[in-house]
């Protein structure tokens, strides 16, 4: 485990749509991340980098190219391998898809639930755990409704972070906050992966943060087109 | 283990997910509580109505019966050679017999001097005849020709001969055509076939109906030693017996009747269809309630997916909804089921109650229901694609 790379990305394409409107949108990409690397990713609008998530993430099915995370490799994987690789990946979406029925801690347990060999009690205290980190005890029986775009930007990462990821895909998750909150988060981030090994790969506009990484990449009309250490 | 089903619980989705929006549940149980108690009551009044086809049937003291092969029904019994009775007596665990002639004979109302169809029921007053203990000394007055008992529960129509005859007064009517004092009042009860019945000794029965062929009775009422087994008696003397007769028990008797209106008349099927309809009522209710449920939660669904929650877990999460809305909408339909029947006892004595398999019945057609409806909801839980909430 600890020579081997969280992801490994060779050559790896990616076209949307049928026919006459197929497109691609990812052009031969290669990468590797490290155990408790934090890579960011940026570049315009459009230029394939949720699309770049959402295929390490097990997703969508891969087309074309290797694209390995834990060493498994991912083309044609079953879902029973998709879904076994997936309790291992935190994820921050773009929208933070909360639960709109769970209060913000059971939200937050949601995604501690899934180490089912912990107690409740272990995983509820997590859950408040990881609330107080991204600074939310006072918000934490308060249903997503109540919560501002913020909040529940920080709720969705509490819920990433609780499954104790060993890669943590984030997209934009400081694009609700203000600068001291998404200074606090992106340290916080940093501070996991070099404490727990845990790898990660956020994709950022902010360029007040660009300082926690570890390496940027550049992407650019679904190729990337620097690595900037 | 106990202590490990604590440890290893989860969020409760399904729970969550139903409470966290009150009025659609409110509509959902009241849905099922709906169609829980339209099958309640429509199940019930068939099987109430079924009893009550056999009020007399129910009170014979009698372990086996027999009748012709030829009867279909309390309204058509034809009579079979009441020698059988005799020869049944041959078996060693009979211990009594007694025949019975039954038959309509038209009753005058010694008020409105109009007549109707009563139920006439004849046999030697010395035998034993009803399992009422108090029969027998009222049995005696018959033992005079002319001299009928009356049901008390017969029907209005028939006159104030009950009222009359406490006050004292001498009832005396005409019973096909043939002048009879009443002497004694029983308790039988009205049933489908006959709106009131009467008892007399077979001497007067004969005197009423002279066309009766000598020897001939309609059901001959078998009574055995205690330790006997009805059934193994009753096959044995089925074999034993020529076979114009039929033995019975008297559960088989009692269902013999039932099943004459259950499949001859079209009552039974009206109320089935009326409980039929109940439960795709309530079919509807939930199949809409699960799946809007699962429609509205579906980049939920997505999101936990993604997280790396497997589809069983989430279909899982459908099919525990199904269960607690079957739960939440069986109760309150089970307790007004009970205070309807009561409600319907007490205004219109027909024998309506609550029995055990009526109360599974309807609570498994609910789980039906309710599973079945999360079944169709599961299906659209399979189009949630996680890569499109990213
Ligand atoms: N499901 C889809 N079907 C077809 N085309 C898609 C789909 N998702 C994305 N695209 C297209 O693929 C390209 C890359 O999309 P992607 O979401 O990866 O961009 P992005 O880099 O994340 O942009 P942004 O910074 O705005 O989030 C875009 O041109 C988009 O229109
Ligand atoms: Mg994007």
């Amino acid at each position: 485990m600890i020579d081997e790379s969280s992801v490994e990305i060779d050559s790896l394409s990616h076209w949307y749509g049928k026919d006459s409107t197929r497109r691609q949108v990812l052009q031969s990409v290669s990468m590797k991340i490290e155990p408790g690397e934090v890579v960011l990713l940026t570049g315009p609008s459009g230029c394939g980098k949720t699309t770049l998530l959402t295929l390490i993430g097990t997703l969508r099915k891969i087309q074309e190219g290797h694209l390995s995370v834990f060493g498994e490799q991912l083309y044609g994987a079953t879902r029973k391998t998709r879904q076994k690789i997936r309790k291992k990946i935190g994820m921050i979406f773009q929208g933070h898809n909360l639960l709109r029925c769970l209060t913000a801690e059971q939200n937050v347990q949601m995604g501690s639930d899934l180490l089912s060999d912990l107690s409740y009690k272990v995983r509820r205290d997590k859950a408040r755990e990881w609330l107080r980190a991204v600074g939310l005890e006072h918000e934490m029986q308060k249903l997503p409704h109540d919560l501002s775009g913020g909040q529940k930007q920080r709720v969705a990462i509490a819920r990433a972070l609780a499954a104790s990821p060993k890669l943590l895909l984030a997209d934009e998750p400081t694009s609700a906050l203000d600068s001291v909150t998404g200074r606090e988060i992106v340290d916080l981030l940093k501070r996991l992966a070099l404490e727990q090994a845990c790898s990660v790969l956020m994709v950022t506009h902010d360029p007040r943060i660009l300082d926690i990484a570890d390496r940027i990449v550049k992407m650019e009309d679904g190729r990337l087109i620097s690595s900037i250490e | 283990m106990n202590l490990n089903v604590w440890n290893t619980r989860k969020i409760p989705l399904s729970w969550l997910l139903l409470t966290r929006q009150p009025l659609r549940l409110f509509v959902a149980i009241a849905g099922i509580c709906f169609a829980g108690i339209l099958m309640f009551m429509q199940l019930g009044f068939r099987d109430g109505l079924f009893d009550t086809s056999v009020t007399v049937h129910k009170l014979f003291d009698a372990d086996i019966v027999l009748i012709s092969p030829r009867s279909k029904s309390s309204i058509s019994m034809s009579g079979f050679p009441r020698r059988r009775l005799i020869q049944s007596m041959a078996h060693e665990d009979v211990i009594g017999t007694t025949p019975v002639n039954w038959t309509f004979v038209l009753w005058r109302n010694p008020k409105t001097l109009s007549t109707r169809s009563i139920l006439a029921l004849g046999f030697e007053p010395t035998d034993p005849l009803l399992t009422d203990k108090e029969f027998s000394s009222k049995a005696k007055s018959l033992t005079n020709p002319g001299r009928v008992l009356f049901d008390e529960l017969s029907r209005d129509e028939f006159g104030p001969i009950s009222k009359w005859f406490r006050q004292g007064r001498v009832v005396e009517t005409e019973v096909a055509g043939k002048r009879v004092r009443v002497t004694g009042l029983v308790s039988l009860g009205p049933s489908f076939g006959a709106d009131g019945n009467l008892i007399t000794s077979r001497e007067t029965f004969l005197k009423l109906l002279p066309n009766t062929p000598s020897g001939s009775i309609e059901i001959g009422l078998v009574r055995l030693r205690r330790d006997a087994d009805s059934e193994k008696v009753a096959k044995s003397l089925q074999l034993s017996l020529p076979n114009d007769v039929k033995v019975l028990t008297t559960e088989e008797f009692i269902q013999f009747e039932k099943n004459y209106w259950r499949n001859s008349t079209s009552i039974g099927f009206i109320f089935t269809l009326g409980a039929a309809m109940g439960f795709v009522v309530g079919c509807v209710i939930v199949y809409q309630i699960l799946y809007s449920d699962v429609s509205d939660h579906l980049a939920e669904y997505a999101t936990l997916m993604a997280m790396g929650y497997q589809i069983r877990t989430l279909l899982g999460v459908v099919g525990r909804e199904g269960i607690l809305l079957s739960f939440m909408g069986y109760i309150p339909a089970y307790l007004s089921g009970q205070a309807l029947y009561l409600l319907v006892r007490n205004s219109t004595k027909l024998p309506v109650v609550m029995t055990y398999q009526r109360a599974s019945l309807v609570f498994s057609l609910i789980l039906i229901m309710c599973m079945g409806s999360a079944l169709v909801a599961m299906k659209r839980l399979v189009d949630a694609d996680p890569a499109e909430i990213f």
